[in-house]
């Protein structure tokens, strides 16, 4: 139902990136040829270091995904769920890596099949902020502790934003 | 064997997705389409991320970046830091690569982490259209909140990340 609205606009937001992309990588080129081509190697050189993770994390993407139907996860997460219903929201969110394209008409379906404020608040929110399965490129970025911190804090932030949000909201 | 070490995890989840298949037809066949969907999205996605980080690179001065961001930046670059992750596009993976450009270029780590947090979950273009799916009422009060989250959830974590480890995550970001 939502799917060609959210790719139209998926699709106009990706023209502007690469219109914009083009615009200075041209000028850059009339500048100078030297530092274009060494922004050029840079970027590949950084693409092909991540690619092997990206890879394994779009693959277990689609593993997980596979598993987890809307219909499934709205009969859990209903507003007289609770607490129980708003951490099972967390770590769903915490597990999955939907991009906010798809993740918030889906939200707005699960809201009218049922789903509660506070948990689908608490879903976005750590669908947003963590990432367990992107949590070994952030390692490599950023090291164990950092990543597990910042993981950590956002997934326990999630309640608190749920929290307000079923008080607030709805 | 070096690369094949590397695709390791790629190789594994392959090898389980099979598995899947093999006991389940109908999810390991979505599980299979869902994976070629999503890498066909960020193969449209990185591209452009990545070569606008090679030009970030080779032309913006590593004085510049300092002045804007750098230890001395104080509220401004943390303003900076929270503007450029909000107006950025594409899922949260696409910001660790330039967290490490930003790292390299001397960017001070709290705003490092202000930015992901931005990048995360303030992104404007998705904020307009959180308010359109879920309502002004439900994306505001959570854009409200969030700030608050990405402000202190940075600074304890930059509180707790001492100095030294500090500086092996930027020595390792060199070689990113």
């Amino acid at each position: 139902m939502f799917a060609e609205k959210t790719n139209g606009r998926k699709k106009v937001e990706n023209i502007i990136l690469y219109a914009l992309t083009a615009f200075l990588a041209l000028s850059s080129f009339f500048i100078d040829k030297g530092k274009t081509k060494q922004a050029f190697k840079k970027a590949w050189k950084a693409f092909e270091k991540i690619l092997p993770q990206l890879l394994g994390v779009v693959a277990l993407v689609g593993l997980v995904l596979a598993f987890f139907e809307p219909a499934t996860i709205s009969s859990l997460i209903g507003s007289s769920s609770g607490w129980w219903g708003i951490v099972l929201s967390s770590t769903i969110g915490a597990i999955t890596l939907i991009p906010g394209f798809i993740a918030f008409p889906m939200a707005a379906l699960l809201l009218q099949n049922g789903a509660g404020y506070g948990q689908i608040g608490a879903f976005v929110s750590s669908l947003m902020m963590v990432g367990i399965v992107t949590l070994p490129m952030e390692i490599k970025y950023f090291g164990k502790k950092t990543a597990f911190l910042r993981n950590g804090l956002a997934f326990l932030f999630s309640f608190f934003v749920a929290f307000i949000i079923g008080r607030t909201v709805g | 064997m070096k690369n094949l070490k590397r695709y390791l995890l790629f190789i594994l989840v392959l090898g389980a997705l099979f598995g899947v298949y093999l006991v389940n037809r109908e999810i390991g066949v979505k599980g299979f389409q869902m994976t070629v969907s999503s890498f066909i999205q960020m193969l449209l996605v990185l591209p452009p991320i990545f070569i606008l980080l090679g030009l970030l690179d080779a032309w913006v001065p590593h004085k510049l970046m300092v002045k804007w961001m750098g230890e001395e930046s104080g509220w401004k670059g943390a303003a900076l830091a929270l503007f450029l992750g909000s107006a950025a596009a594409g899922p949260l993976y696409g910001a660790f690569p330039v967290a490490a450009v930003f790292m390299k270029k001397g960017v001070k780590y709290s705003n490092i982490l202000i930015f992901i947090g931005a990048w995360s979950t303030t992104k404007i273009p998705m904020f307009l259209f959180e308010i359109t799916a879920l309502g002004s009422g439900f994306a505001l009060t959570r854009l409200a909140l969030s700030l608050i989250g990405i402000f202190t959830i940075a600074s304890i974590v930059n509180k707790l990340v001492s100095p030294k480890e500090k500086e092996k995550i930027y020595a390792q970001s060199k070689s990113l």
